[in-house]
């Protein structure tokens, strides 16, 4: 049976465009800018200093604290400047700026294209391996995984699931890696399975990706442990709450985590990671991204080098038109808009979009007429039109009697809305609105 | 008739028995009120802004009345000013404390002509919001998004977006200094300050601590942190490449001057006792 979350959801156009691409190598940029801060948590500690030399895969922070994550260089050559520089949204942030020369790798990296199928680590190497190679949630929210596979104590693990579904529209990176790496995943879906104690973990992957489904299902007939479920093509099935409630049946309670109910989600992008850094030695220095857009002349997947600055993939697929109106990092659904070309790719960065007047273009807001799609789309059975109505007002204590906090701002109300009343930015307010009162 | 005569006998001794149930609950529950708390409630604007850090005028009033002398002080209506804080002190028999009158001023000069807008895209609803996707149309991180949200939260309709600027204006004569505009503006771009000998002030019209050069690329009137007001006047401190100019410093005394110096033109006075420009 194909498998979907209970409530809301919405049907965007799909426009998989780059399905069939395979992923290339974007090549190496001439200066790459490294944010120090990633993740969600504290930014990391700089090691290095202005003229070090460094090789692909050293060192260039470390973690601060338990909520932070490692980051490693992406390029060999010189650091130039540590500095603060404009991120992605023009505020400033500071990166590590590095020159490249040449394109060496660190000792203990395996290279070599083989697949390793043994494990020979126990559970606590395995973490440290992970921790050590900063590897984060690499389907947007940037938590680092290590601390999601920490169990706390009292808890218990009965599911894990591979995030494959990447519902957003446009993007392909995921579907694209779980076509040309299914065995790599697997094995580190093997590897979560070991950390967490369980024996079986689920790969979900929506049904408009039927040959990434038939890859994956051939290489998990030779693996004891790892099953795929195919899931209906719905937005938001790629959100964790969402997957949980398709998969198991489970509802996460208002406030509460997946692991609260037995559950833990990891995209195939972090499965993979996984893989690379406990069986390879690789650190996470490098991702998919697919750049795409109905204003893209040759839309791609690229593997990039992390910090690679946007316009280099932007060029790469033909450059920006007269017509570019928006540049979006992510999907567009829940994605940013960028006001810097210049800003580097991070761990985050799932998609680079480049959309036309067409697509962005927000209409002109016409009053509620009461029709109720809002309520229907939202996944989590929220009343947008309400929360819309109070963050107007600004009625905060009401905003917050209605759960505006469990918004996870996927926007499909704004997107089903006929009046075209703009209720995500209402429900991202009203959520700026409640954190500001608790502070006080 | 014998109906009509029972029937007024038994009403009648209801009714008296309920007058005593009700003479003595009333003794009994007697709430001393006083009769202050009224009259200064009237006085007061009826606003309840909450800007005296109040929840209200009658909590305000209620805090009045209790005082003495003393704590008496630390009582001031902003929104009324010194006029309504004399009639109160008058109706309690205190003397009131003369305060300097109080107006809000924006940190920025980001007008369309000064900062030209160089992002397009349609504009969120918020400025609280725009704060939080990204650095708004000017490209300056710390200047106005010119979406008005302190006009909204405004209660006295002393902010207006300035046509031709794009930037808000604050009507000296209807600004209270509530103090909501503070709360609100997501960069902290206002700030309350003394109205000034003969309406005089003088501001660093910028809040922008990015270094001189990248400031000035999406600002003309950009605060460069080039130190040369600090030399006119030591009280002026200058840190994280912004100047600030404590409200301590006098207009009349270095205000030409300092804008004269100002390279970048960041330094605002407000001219005397005449309807002055953007502040």
């Amino acid at each position: 049976m194909i498998k979907t979350f209970s409530i809301g959801g919405i049907h965007p156009d799909k426009h998989k465009i780059t399905a069939h691409n395979p992923i290339i190598d974007a090549g190496l940029p001439e200066y790459v800018y490294i944010p120090i801060k990633q993740h969600i948590g504290t930014p990391a500690k700089i090691l290095v200093k202005q003229g070090d030399k460094v090789k692909v895969g050293t060192l260039l922070a470390d973690s601060d604290g338990i909520v932070s994550a490692d980051i490693h260089s992406s390029v060999s050559g010189e650091v130039v400047k540590i500095d603060n520089i404009p991120d992605a949204f023009g505020y400033d942030e500071k990166m590590i700026v590095i020159k490249v020369e040449g394109d060496e790798f660190e000792a203990s990296i395996d290279t070599s294209s083989d697949i390793v199928k043994d494990i020979p680590f126990s559970v606590d190497e395995i973490i440290q391996k992970i921790r050590e190679s900063g590897i984060v949630g690499m389907g947007g929210a940037g938590f680092p995984t290590p601390v999601k596979t920490t169990i706390p104590e009292g808890k218990k693990v009965d599911f894990l699931i591979v995030n494959g579904i990447e519902c957003e529209p446009w993007l392909t990176a995921d579907d694209r890696l779980m076509i040309e790496k299914a065995e790599e995943i697997v094995v580190g879906a093997k590897i979560l399975n070991k950390i967490l104690g369980i024996q079986n973990a689920i790969v979900a992957i929506d049904e408009n990706k039927p040959e990434a489904i038939e890859v994956v299902r051939n290489i998990t007939r030779r693996y004891v442990g790892v099953n795929v479920c195919e899931c209906q093509t719905k937005y938001p099935q790629g959100g964790e709450k969402q997957l949980i409630s398709a998969i198991t049946g489970r509802e996460v309670p208002s406030g509460k985590l997946p692991i609260d109910v037995g559950c833990v989600v990891q995209n195939v992008g972090t499965v993979f990671a996984v893989y690379e850094a406990v069986l390879k030695n690789k650190p996470l220095f490098e991702r998919i991204v697919t750049v795409s857009g109905d204003d893209c002349a040759q839309p791609q997947n690229f593997r990039v080098r992390l910090g690679t600055p946007a316009s280099f993939l932007i060029d790469k697929c033909g450059g920006l038109t007269q017509k570019t109106a928006e540049v979006i990092f992510g999907g567009p659904m829940m994605g940013h808009t960028v006001i810097n070309l210049q800003a580097p790719i991070t761990k985050l960065t799932s998609g680079v979009l480049l959309l036309s007047e067409k697509e962005t273009h927000r209409p002109d807001m016409m009053d509620c007429i009461r029709c109720g799609k809002c309520v229907d789309a939202c996944p989590i059975g929220l009343r947008p039109f309400l929360i819309g109505v109070y963050t107007r007002n600004n009625m905060i204590d009401e905003l917050k009697d209605i759960h505006t906090m469990d918004c996870i701002e996927c926007g499909s109300c704004a997107y089903i809305c006929p009046a075209r009343i703009p209720l995500l930015d209402y429900c991202k307010l009203g959520k700026i609105e409640i954190r500001k009162k608790q502070k006080g | 008739m014998d109906i009509i005569v029972s029937d007024i006998i038994a009403l009648g001794i209801i009714a008296f028995l309920s007058a005593l149930i009700l003479y003595f609950v009333s003794q009994k529950f007697h709430v001393e009120e006083n009769p202050k708390v009224e009259e200064i409630e009237q006085i007061l604007p009826g606003a309840n802004c909450g800007a005296c850090g109040k929840a209200g005028c009658y909590n305000f009033a209620e805090a009045c009345a209790k005082a003495n002398a003393k704590s008496f002080k630390t009582l001031y209506c902003p929104v009324g000013g010194a006029s309504t804080m004399k009639k109160v002190a008058d109706a309690l028999g205190f003397k009131a404390e003369v305060k300097e009158e109080t107006v809000a001023v924006l940190k920025c000069n980001g007008t369309c002509e000064n900062a030209p807008a160089k992002i397009f895209y349609d504009a969120p609803v918020s400025c609280r919001l725009a704060h939080q996707i990204s650095v708004g149309q000017t490209g300056c991180p710390d200047g106005c998004l010119r979406l008005g949200d302190c006009v909204s939260v405004c209660k006295f309709g002393a902010l207006s977006i300035h046509p031709q600027t794009g930037i808000p204006v604050v009507d000296e004569n209807k600004c209270t200094s509530c103090g909501a505009c503070v709360k609100m503006c997501p960069r902290g771009l206002f700030e309350i300050r003394p109205k000034g000998k003969n309406g005089q002030r003088v501001y660093v019209a910028c809040s922008n601590k990015q270094k001189g050069a990248v400031a000035r690329k999406n600002c003309k009137v950009a605060c460069i942190g080039c130190m040369k007001c600090a030399k006119i006047c030591t009280q002026i401190k200058v840190e994280n490449n912004l100047s600030y100019i404590p409200v301590s410093v006098d207009a009349e005394e270095f205000g030409s001057e300092l804008v004269k110096n100002c390279p970048t033109g960041a330094i605002v006075m407000t001219e005397a006792k005449k309807e002055k420009g953007h502040d």
